[in-house]
């Protein structure tokens, strides 16, 4: 079976997007040198040329707002951001405009736009280049979030996300980007809204988004140890998310522990606890607990951010908590 | 020991000879910084201004201070020639709790109130704006402070810097625009990311003086600066100097990033030759400074560096309780 790491997983599916289809482009800052972007879109401009592969000027308000010029008149664009600070440069036109467009007029135009941003923390980078913002775009109406996990859907979801018709963000995650797995070699999607459920157990839900999936696992193997037998779903879209698969694992099991690497207050968390609480009341045994981020801005210092960032140590405390 | 002293048109030996002090700290620092990114000691992202030296410096020579600078990721120079404490800065870049941030921000968050720097930040052109406010600040408090705004090259990519010319433009805002153009921004040259070198020209079309500066000379700097304080503070608005120069190191780190651009191998070259301090140095030479001299003012400093660094290591880390802390201020503003 062929293995590849995420990063090159991310490569492969611009590599055959942009083969299979001329309307794809890429633009954005970093994408002809891989101090940005890794691996993960390495020689793409020496394969594909440089006038569907840009490298852009900092402007990240003109290209996502080009990007989304283009997508309305016919182009599949993939705009990256290295950093999903940088991003915020781009918010205007892409939640006061692409999120609006069809809507605004009755579905008569689209806006096919895929907008790359990556998180990547940590570092003593501190708090203008660690910031994980997926619940400020999940919150709007129009667009739509995902967050690969593996390899595999980090290729299929960049392709369904290209197939998509509506505004995707598409957010990978720099500590992931070394993770191996195995990947098809064929242009295949996974398709949006649809969680994966990781590992099968009748404990407890573990419901973790992007890279607290990976740590979930890890928590479900220190548990198993211990007795405890973990489900764990990896959430993997986040607007809109997947109730079913939720809905169906905690009336299973009557416990949910969420993970999500973005801040507690106001997060995706607080969306899946309120919506659990709200619709499967009767079946929880326990109070939902979430595994997130302190309420501050990100420190430097690598002291601050050792007790700043959670992991799998931090899900198997929450668990053994809603066991208790 | 510091120069700003609201300018003043003649420079005297002794003044030289400050700025040839201030400009070989900043770099006897950032080498020793360089140093301790390579040894691992130092983790934070650290991005070296060395060749560059001759801008803070002789922008900051031509200030008071209450003048205010804001500045962006490449900020170790204007931090210390704004009169930023070196101890406090080293302390930061090692994560420390005596860091001028606390240990919370790195290389790229320097602050030093006092000394009208009130914090600089990595996000690109993110400060040119803030520099128009407090400039506007300064015309509705009724003094007649000054905001320098530090930016490079690849700021001017961004639609901040656009806004903000025009902002103080309109409103004849006490505001110095001073583009480092070091000719890169990250990996891609400027003629990777622009269709013509006229980056200056941008003042003109809002109507304010816009001045080409060579870089590489701190007096040059130093008599740009002070003409346009003198329009600012008299209320005569804006001023935009494109200094010329050429960055020494790789983007982030003491690396020389020889792989990137077209002809960085030979350019970097080319540029050393007109090293700002040496340049400096020359000049003084000719007003009597000898080899001794200089050697002392070599040694003091690398007391003084060495002393930072040792302040910084026998520093204690934050305390896992500060975490949470100053992410709102606890008391009322007056
Ligand atoms: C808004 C934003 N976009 C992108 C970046 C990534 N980035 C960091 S420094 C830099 C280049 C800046 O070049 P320039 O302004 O010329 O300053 P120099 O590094 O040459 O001193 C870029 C693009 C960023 N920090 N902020």
């Amino acid at each position: 079976m062929r293995e590849l790491t995420y990063a090159q997983a991310i490569r492969e599916a611009h590599a055959q997007l942009l083969a299979e289809d001329p309307r794809v482009f890429l633009i954005g800052q970093g994408v002809w040198n891989p101090w940005y972007a890794g691996t993960s879109l390495q020689d793409l401009d020496k394969e594909f040329g440089r006038a569907r592969v840009m490298d852009s000027p900092v402007s990240e308000n003109a290209t996502t707002g080009a990007a989304i010029g283009a997508a309305i008149t016919g182009m599949r664009p993939i705009v990256f951001h290295p950093r999903m600070d940088f991003m915020l440069l781009a918010v205007d036109p892409i939640i006061n405009q692409a999120a609006n467009w069809s809507y605004l007029f009755a579905g008569q135009v689209s806006v096919p736009v895929v907008i790359r941003a990556v998180i990547n923390r940590g570092g003593e980078q501190g708090a203008q280049h660690s910031q994980a913002l997926q619940a400020l775009f999940a919150h709007v109406p129009g667009l739509k979030v995902v967050m690969p996990a593996t390899p595999s859907d980090a290729k299929g979801l960049l392709i369904a996300a290209v197939n998509d018709g509506n505004p995707v963000l598409y957010l990978d995650d720099r500590w992931l980007y070394e993770r191996r797995g195995y990947v098809p070699e064929p242009l295949y999607q996974v398709p949006l809204g649809k969680a994966a459920l990781r590992r099968s157990g009748k404990d407890v839900t573990v419901v973790a988004t992007s890279c607290m999936a990976a740590e979930s696992l890890d928590a479900a193997r220190v548990l198993e140890a211990r007795g405890v037998d973990a489900e764990v779903i990896d959430l993997r879209t986040i607007k809109p998310w997947d109730r079913d698969t939720v809905f169906s694992s905690v009336g299973k099991t009557g416990r949910l522990v969420i993970a999500d690497a973005a801040w507690l207050s106001g997060g995706i968390a607080a969306e899946i606890a309120a919506t659990v609480v709200g619709e499967l009341f009767h079946a929880l045994q326990a109070p939902i607990i979430r595994v997130c981020l302190p309420d501050a801005p990100a420190p430097s210092s690598s002291f601050l951010e050792q007790a700043y960032y959670i992991g799998a140590d931090d899900i198997v405390v929450a668990v053994e908590k809603v066991l208790r | 020991m510091h120069l700003q002293d609201g300018g003043t048109r003649r420079l005297s030996s002794e003044r030289l000879t400050l700025f040839l002090y201030e400009m070989l700290r900043i770099r006897a620092t950032e080498e020793r910084i360089g140093q301790l990114v390579e040894s691992r000691e130092i983790k934070t992202p650290c991005h070296l201004s060395i060749g560059q030296e001759a801008i803070p410096v002789g922008v900051c020579a031509a200030l008071r201070q209450d003048d205010t600078v804001w500045g962006g990721h490449r900020s170790h120079g204007h931090y210390l020639a704004k009169g930023g404490d070196l101890n406090a800065m080293m302390a930061e870049v090692f994560g420390k709790a005596t860091g001028c941030a606390g240990g919370r921000g790195g290389s790229m968050h320097l602050a030093a109130p006092a000394q009208g720097i009130f914090g600089t930040v990595p996000l690109v052109a993110a400060t040119i704006p803030m520099a128009v406010g407090a400039a506007l600040s300064a015309k509705l408090r009724g003094t007649d402070e000054v905001a320098v705004a530090f930016f490079g090259d690849g700021a001017t990519d961004e639609g901040h810097f656009h806004e903000s010319l025009n902002l103080a433009a309109l409103y004849r805002l006490p505001v110095l625009f001073v583009c480092e153009n070091n000719l890169y921004s990250t990996h891609m040259m400027l003629n990777e990311r622009r269709v013509k070198d006229n980056i200056v020209e941008s003042a003109a079309l809002h109507g304010f003086p816009g001045l080409v500066v060579d870089g590489n000379d701190a007096v040059a700097v130093y008599q740009a600066t002070y003409q346009a304080m003198e329009r600012a503070r008299t209320g005569e608005g804006p001023t935009l100097l494109e200094c010329r120069t050429y960055r020494w190191r790789g983007h982030v780190g003491p690396a020389l990033d020889l792989e990137v651009g077209q002809n960085r191998q030979q350019d970097l070259a080319e540029w050393m030759q007109k090293d700002p301090i040496m340049r400096l140095r020359e000049r003084l030479r000719e007003e009597g400074l000898s080899d001794a001299d200089f050697s002392e003012i070599e040694r003091r400093i690398a007391d003084e560096v060495d002393a930072a660094v040792n302040f910084a290591r026998r520093s204690p880390y934050p305390d896992e309780s500060d975490l949470l802390h100053h992410v709102y201020v606890s008391r009322r503003g007056a």
